[in-house]
């Protein structure tokens, strides 16, 4: 009875307690709320700020120096809304470049898709020795652009270089690979095949190690040859690895400028005059920053644009397991 | 017996594809060590006759080499260990914590990736010209300090990590920062070590922006002294091969000893993230 009372008298004061308690728990867990906050504004404010400063600013000040035209130091002398855009699309020199820009893509990325591919699905078997294969098809990847672009030059020399070299014990007349407007762009494309199969190979060959095991098992059960095999099972389940590397390998043509700049540097007539190197060349060797800035909007506009109709259309006919 | 004569098939096939692909690499070694004549002479040899290693300390006299190899091994490690910073601290953000505007933030990232370089170039040469960074190690690196690629790619990993681990941690009166320090960057080491790899790569290889804020001859990096190298009409082929032999050398090093690892991290990014 005694205890009862004791709990009863007691009762109204544990109820105070509680809700007293309840209050500093609700305050406690702002305070906590509020920290936690803090904290993950403090984790993210490295990566925020530099973002900021070099890559949402930059994006602003892009579109506004591509409706100004500049003086060579790079100051804003004046308005000139589109100016710089209908400049652009009406000089020969820009719609050449966009050419050059898809055939560029167009040489270098199915070709360098199929050769992986390939070469990954050689490579795909248990046997003896493959990880020495493996290696050699990985190399190309770690080499830089610049050195393997130098390389290349020489092997691309018309006297000294082994390729004609090569061609003339084979009884064929040397090819001008890189002083001709015909061959300079293959030349060009046919390096940065060899540049990116590295990645490529690495990427394909990974995918097709994500296949499951059991799925080849089934199929040799169902009496499939390698080739029906890696048609009927490989292939489909290989589409999102596929699918990545084509986005990937695209965007990257549209992106390359130090083979263009170390081999040919634009030429022979323009030839191999690409997109970032003519943004190079305008801003940063006629110093028109302008017109420059106007050409970087396109190349985004381009790659976005390449990016969603990829994602929206080809992702569709992509096979997800 | 058809199938002995497959797999003879295979490894003969791969033999000439890895020959194939391998020969400009090889060729640079043996161009590297070959005699002045030998190196000019026609028909050009597909195997070096004479060995000459003096190719590599004559080219160290003509081009400072030592100096390039030291500012792109300096630039890259530097943005290397900012990336790791940045990238694990932004990604732990986004995987373990809650806080306003997570979903804002996360899809600024996303909008970062679909940028490409090459589009902010412009005013990113002014920002760094007007602060007087031309031919500065900050210019050169400040930059690249961080990732988006990266912080995707460890907060997908900080994901996987047990929830129970994180629950056990709190219970023990554990804080997001000590937990952050003491479990999950120790238990991230493979994450962490592919985007080192990654990172450092990608800055040793990197062309355009050197060229651009670099002046002076003792501020520039390997790949474009390698290709000045080559602009200097008095140089011989085999010097400009042994400048390339040494400046490929640490990125095959580092395909030996990170291969596996690099392809783990980069599958990963690629089929998951």
């Amino acid at each position: 009875m005694g205890e009862l009372n004791k709990s009863m008298g007691l009762g109204t004061r544990s109820q105070q307690q509680i809700s007293s308690k309840a209050r500093i728990r609700t305050g406690s867990l702002k305070i906590q709320r509020l920290r936690e906050n803090a904290l993950a504004y403090t984790f993210l404010a490295p990566s925020l700020i530099l973002f900021a400063v070099f890559m949402f600013y930059p994006m602003i000040k892009s579109v506004y120096l591509s409706l100004h035209s500049t003086d060579p130091a790079g100051n804003v002398a004046a308005y000139v809304g589109l100016d710089n855009f209908t400049t652009l699309f009406s000089s020969g020199l820009f719609l050449q470049g966009i050419k050059v820009t898809l055939l560029f893509a167009l040489l270098t990325v199915p070709v360098g898709i199929l050769l992986a591919l390939v070469l990954a699905a050689l490579t795909h078997s248990k046997l003896r020795g493959m990880r020495i294969f493996q290696f050699a098809f990985s190399l190309p990847m770690v080499l830089s652009v610049g050195s393997s672009a130098v390389i290349w030059k020489f092997l691309f020399h018309p006297t000294l270089g082994m390729f004609n070299y090569v061609l003339s014990l084979l009884h064929i007349n040397p090819v001008p690979w890189l002083t001709s407007p015909d061959w300079a762009l293959f030349s060009v494309a046919m390096m940065t095949i060899w540049m990116n199969l590295g990645f490529n190979y690495i990427i394909l060959s990974s995918g097709l190690q994500g296949i499951p095991d059991d799925m080849y098992e089934s199929a040799k059960m169902d009496g499939a040859g390698p080739l029906v095999t890696f048609w009927r099972i490989s292939l489909p389940l290989l589409s999102p690895t596929i699918f990545f590397v084509t986005v990937v390998s695209i965007i990257g043509a549209f992106q390359s400028f130090a083979q263009i700049n170390i081999l040919t540097k634009g030429g022979p007539v323009n030839s191999t005059n690409v997109f970032v190197y003519s943004i190079y060349q305008e801003a940063f060797v006629n110093f028109r920053f302008g017109t420059g800035s106007a050409q970087a909007i396109v190349l985004f506009a381009v790659i976005l644009l390449l990016t969603m109709i990829q994602f929206k259309w080809v992702e569709r006919k992509v096979h997800y397991q | 017996m058809k199938r002995h004569l497959n797999s003879t098939l295979l490894y003969v096939l791969l033999t000439i594809a890895a020959a194939l692909i391998l020969y400009p690499v090889i060729y640079t070694f043996f161009m590297a060590v070959m005699s002045p004549e030998e190196a000019s002479a026609y028909p050009p040899s597909f195997l070096p006759h004479s060995f000459h290693m003096e190719n590599f300390t004559e080219v160290f006299e003509i081009v400072p080499i030592a100096a390039f190899i030291g500012n792109t091994f300096l630039i890259s490690g530097l943005t290397m260990i900012g990336q790791l910073i940045t990238a694990s601290l932004a990604a732990y953000a986004f995987a373990k914590m809650d806080f306003k505007g997570k979903n804002f933030i996360f899809s600024m990232f996303v909008a970062t990736m679909m940028i490409p370089w090459e589009v902010t170039i412009i005013p990113n040469y002014l920002t760094v010209r007007s602060w007087n960074w031309l031919d500065t190690y900050q210019g050169l690196t400040v930059p690249f300090l961080a990732t988006a690629f990266g912080t995707f790619l460890l907060r997908q990993f900080f994901l996987q990590l047990p929830k129970e681990l994180f629950e056990a941690a709190r219970m023990d009166g554990c804080g997001h920062i000590r937990y952050f320090v003491f479990h999950v960057l120790p238990l991230s080491r493979p994450a962490l070590g592919t985007l080192a790899v990654y990172s450092f790569l990608n800055m040793y290889n990197s062309y355009l922006w050197p060229l651009l804020i670099t002046n002076s001859e003792n501020m520039r990096t390997v790949q474009i002294g390698i290709s000045m190298l080559e602009f200097q009409e008095s140089t011989s082929w085999n010097l400009v091969f042994a400048g390339t032999a040494l400046v490929i050398l640490p990125s095959l090093l580092l395909l030996i000893f990170g291969l596996k690892q690099l392809v783990r991290g980069m599958a990963a990014g690629a089929l998951k993230g």
